[in-house]
C-alpha cells in the first residue's frame, strides 16, 4: 500500500511538471489555434538563460522573474516577427515554421551553452520530507505550488481583466473583436508572450529534476502533448488535471504493468493519445468547437 | 475568421498543355541522365542519390497523404522505420531473398497504415500532427524493446546485394538502379491514381470534404485508403533504404526522421509528384550543407532555411518552378 501510495505521490509530482508545460502549449493553441512544436526548445532556451543569469552571480528569484520578463518578450517578438507575415497560411505552413523555430533553438543553445549536462538550482530545501510514510520532495512540492500558483493567476487574468477578455475575445470571434476595436494582431502575440513564459516557468521547474541540456524537453513534450490531449486543448485547468492524471497512468503502469517497465513509457503517452482522440476528441474537460468556415 | 486557403500546386486534370512535347523532352533528358550517373560518380555519390530516390518515394507516398488528401503526418518515419526493419528481419532472420521484401513492406505498411488512419480520420489538422508525432516519438523505444526481433540498441546489419550476374554491375550500381527503378514505377502509379477517379475523390475531400460526401464518395475510407496507400509507399522506401545503408538502428529512425520528411515535402511543394524528387534532394543535402555554412549550429541554418522556404515559396520548389516556366513562356510566346 504504501508503495502504491509513492507511485501516485511521485505520478503527482512529475504531473505537476507536465501539467505546467501543457498549460504553455494550450496557451499557444488558445490565442492562436496552432499547437507550437517549438515550444519545449523556447522553454529549454529559457531555462539556460536564467542559469546564465544564476551564474553571474545574480539571486535565484530575481533570474528567475528576468527570466519571466525576456521569455515574454521573446515570444511577443517571435510571433510579431516571424509569424505575422503568415497570418493567412494553412494550418501546415505554421507547424513547419514552428518546427524551424525547434531546430534553431536547439541548435542555437548547443551552440552558445554547450551540450554538456548541467545541474539547475531547486529554490526549494534539499533534503527529502517523509509524510504518512511517503517520502516527497520539497521541490515536487514546491513545483506543485507554482503551478497552481499559476493557474490561479491565469484563471483570475482571463476571467476578471480586461485585456483578458480581449484575448478571449480575439481567438474565438476575431472578426467581431476587430469590429468593437480589438487588436487582434496583438491580442495573438501576447498570447505567444504569456505561452512563452509559462513554459520558461516549467522550464526552470522541470531542469534541477532532469539536468539542464539543450535536448532535455523532448521526452517532456510528448507528455505535455498527451496531458494537454487528455485534459483538452482548450480548457487551462484541464490541461494541468490532465498532467496529473498523465503522471500517475505513466507511475503506476511503468511499476504495475511488467510489460511497460520503464523502457515503454513513451508509448504509454501515444496510447493515451490515441485513445483520447479515438473516444474524446476534446478531451475530458474541453469545448467542442464549432467550425467557423 | 475566413478559412485560410492554400495555392495547391494542382495541375489541371486533361487540360491542353501546349508545352507538354518540352515537358516530355526534359523528363526524358532527366532519366538519361540519371542513367548515366554511375558511370561518372564516386561510390559514394552514387549512395546518396540512391538515397535521394528512396526518400522520394517516401515523400511521394507523404505527398499523397499531405498533399493531395489535406492530412498532415509528422510520423512517416514510422513507417520507414517499419519498412527497413521489415526488409531487416526478413533477409537476416528468415533468408528471404531481397526482392521479395519490398512488396511484403508494402503491403505490411499498408496495413498499418490503414488501421492507423481509422482514429486518425476524426482529426483535423493540428490534432493529426500530434497524434503521428507522437508515433514518431515513440518509434525508437518500441524498436528496442523488441530486441529478441530488432536486436535492441545495437540494430542490425543488412547485407548489400548483388546484381544479377549478366548485368557486371557492383553492388552500390545495383541497388542505384533498382531504386531508381522503383521510384519511376511508383511515381508512374501515383501518377495514374491521381489523375482517376480515385484521385479526384482524396482531392475533393481535401477541398471540401462535406461535398465530397454529398457527391458519394465515402469520406472514411477513402481518407484510410490514402493513409494506408502513402504508408505503403513510405515503407518500400524505408525497405530500400535499408538496403543501401547496409544498417538498421532504432536511432536512425527517430522523431527527427518524420519531421525531416514532412519539411521535405513541404519545401519540395504539396501536392506535386516532381516535388518529390526535389524535396529529397532538400531532405539528403541540406542537413550537409548547412553544416559547410555553420560548424557550430548546422541545425540552426536548416531551420532558419525552412522558415525563408515559407516565406518565398508557399507552393515549394515545384511551385515555384511552374511559376517560373509560366513567366518564360509566357514572355517566348
Amino acid at each position: 500500500m504504501e508503495g502504491f501510495l509513492q507511485q501516485i505521490v511521485s505520478g503527482l509530482a512529475a504531473g505537476g511538471i507536465y501539467g505546467a508545460f501543457a498549460l504553455a502549449l494550450v496557451m499557444t493553441y488558445l490565442a492562436t489555434s496552432t499547437v507550437n512544436f517549438a515550444q519545449g526548445e523556447m522553454a529549454m532556451f529559457a531555462t539556460f538563460v536564467a542559469w546564465g543569469l544564476i551564474q553571474s552571480g545574480v539571486p535565484y528569484w530575481l533570474a528567475f522573474f528576468a527570466t519571466l520578463v525576456l521569455s515574454f518578450l521573446g515570444g511577443v517578438a517571435i510571433e510579431r516577427v516571424i509569424l505575422r507575415p503568415l497570418e493567412s497560411a494553412p494550418v501546415l505552413s505554421i507547424t513547419i515554421v514552428t518546427i524551424g523555430l525547434l531546430a534553431i533553438f536547439n541548435s542555437m543553445a548547443g551552440w552558445l551553452f554547450g551540450y554538456t549536462i548541467r545541474t539547475f538550482p531547486s529554490p526549494f530545501p534539499q533534503s527529502p520530507l517523509k509524510l504518512a510514510g511517503v517520502v516527497v520532495s520539497p521541490h515536487s512540492l514546491g513545483s506543485l505550488g507554482v503551478t497552481l500558483a499559476l493557474i490561479g493567476l491565469l484563471y483570475v487574468f482571463f476571467r476578471y481583466t480586461s485585456l483578458g477578455l480581449a484575448m478571449r475575445a480575439a481567438a474565438r470571434y476575431p472578426m467581431a473583436s476587430r469590429l468593437v476595436g480589438i487588436r487582434v494582431g496583438w491580442m495573438l502575440a501576447l498570447g505567444w508572450g504569456l505561452a512563452a513564459m509559462i513554459g520558461s516557468v516549467s522550464g526552470m521547474l522541470i531542469a534541477p529534476v532532469l539536468f539542464l541540456e539543450p535536448n532535455m524537453m523532448e521526452g517532456i513534450l510528448i507528455y505535455a502533448f498527451a496531458s494537454a490531449t487528455l485534459g483538452g486543448f482548450t480548457s487551462p485547468a484541464g490541461a494541468v488535471v490532465g498532467g496529473f492524471l498523465v503522471g500517475i497512468i505513466e507511475n503506476l503502469s511503468g511499476t504495475y504493468i511488467r510489460f511497460i517497465g520503464t523502457d515503454l513509457k513513451l508509448t504509454v503517452a501515444l496510447a493515451i493519445i490515441v485513445l483520447v482522440l479515438i473516444f474524446k476528441p476534446s478531451g475530458l474537460f474541453g469545448r467542442t468547437q464549432p467550425h467557423h468556415t | 475568421m475566413s478559412a485560410p486557403r492554400i495555392e495547391w500546386v494542382v495541375p489541371a486534370a486533361g487540360a491542353t498543355d501546349r508545352h507538354a512535347i518540352w515537358k516530355k523532352a526534359g523528363a526524358i533528358g532527366l532519366l538519361a541522365l540519371a542513367c548515366a550517373l554511375p558511370w561518372v560518380s564516386s561510390d559514394y555519390s552514387l549512395f546518396q542519390y540512391s538515397q535521394v530516390y528512396s526518400y522520394a518515394i517516401a515523400l511521394l507516398g507523404l505527398n499523397i497523404l499531405t498533399g493531395y488528401n489535406g492530412q498532415i503526418s509528422l510520423g512517416h518515419g514510422a513507417f520507414y522505420a517499419v519498412g527497413g526493419y521489415t526488409t531487416a528481419i526478413l533477409i537476416e532472420r528468415w533468408g528471404i531473398g531481397y526482392g521479395w521484401t519490398l512488396p511484403v513492406s508494402g503491403v505490411l505498411c499498408f496495413a498499418t497504415g490503414f488501421l492507423f488512419g481509422l482514429p486518425a480520420l476524426r482529426l483535423a489538422g493540428t490534432y493529426l500532427a500530434l497524434a503521428t508525432f507522437a508515433l514518431a516519438l515513440s518509434v525508437p523505444q518500441i524498436l528496442k524493446h523488441f530486441d529478441r526481433w530488432t536486436g535492441g540498441t545495437q540494430g542490425m546489419t543488412v547485407p548489400k546485394p548483388d546484381s544479377p550476374p549478366i548485368l557486371h554491375l557492383n553492388p552500390d550500381q545495383w541497388l542505384y538502379f533498382l531504386t531508381l527503378a522503383v521510384l519511376l514505377g511508383l511515381m508512374i502509379i501515383a501518377w495514374n491514381l491521381l489523375r482517376g477517379r480515385i484521385g479526384r475523390a482524396i482531392i475533393a475531400i481535401r477541398d471540401h470534404p462535406v461535398a465530397a460526401e454529398a457527391m458519394g464518395v465515402h469520406n472514411a475510407l477513402y481518407k484510410s485508403l490514402c493513409f494506408g496507400l502513402s504508408a505503403s509507399y513510405t515503407g518500400i522506401a524505408g525497405s530500400l533504404a535499408a538496403l543501401s545503408v547496409g544498417f538498421v538502428s532504432p536511432d536512425s529512425f527517430s522523431a527527427l526522421l518524420s519531421i525531416t520528411l514532412l519539411a521535405g515535402v513541404v519545401v519540395g511543394g504539396l501536392a506535386s509528384i516532381s516535388g518529390a524528387i526535389l524535396g529529397a534532394i532538400f531532405v539528403q543535402f541540406m542537413p550537409n550543407a548547412a553544416l559547410q555554412i555553420s560548424k557550430a549550429a548546422p541545425w540552426a541554418i536548416y531551420g532558419a532555411s525552412l522558415i525563408l522556404c515559407m516565406y518565398v515559396m508557399p507552393g515549394g520548389a515545384a511551385g515555384l518552378l511552374q511559376h517560373l516556366w509560366q513567366r518564360l513562356s509566357r514572355l517566348l510566346s
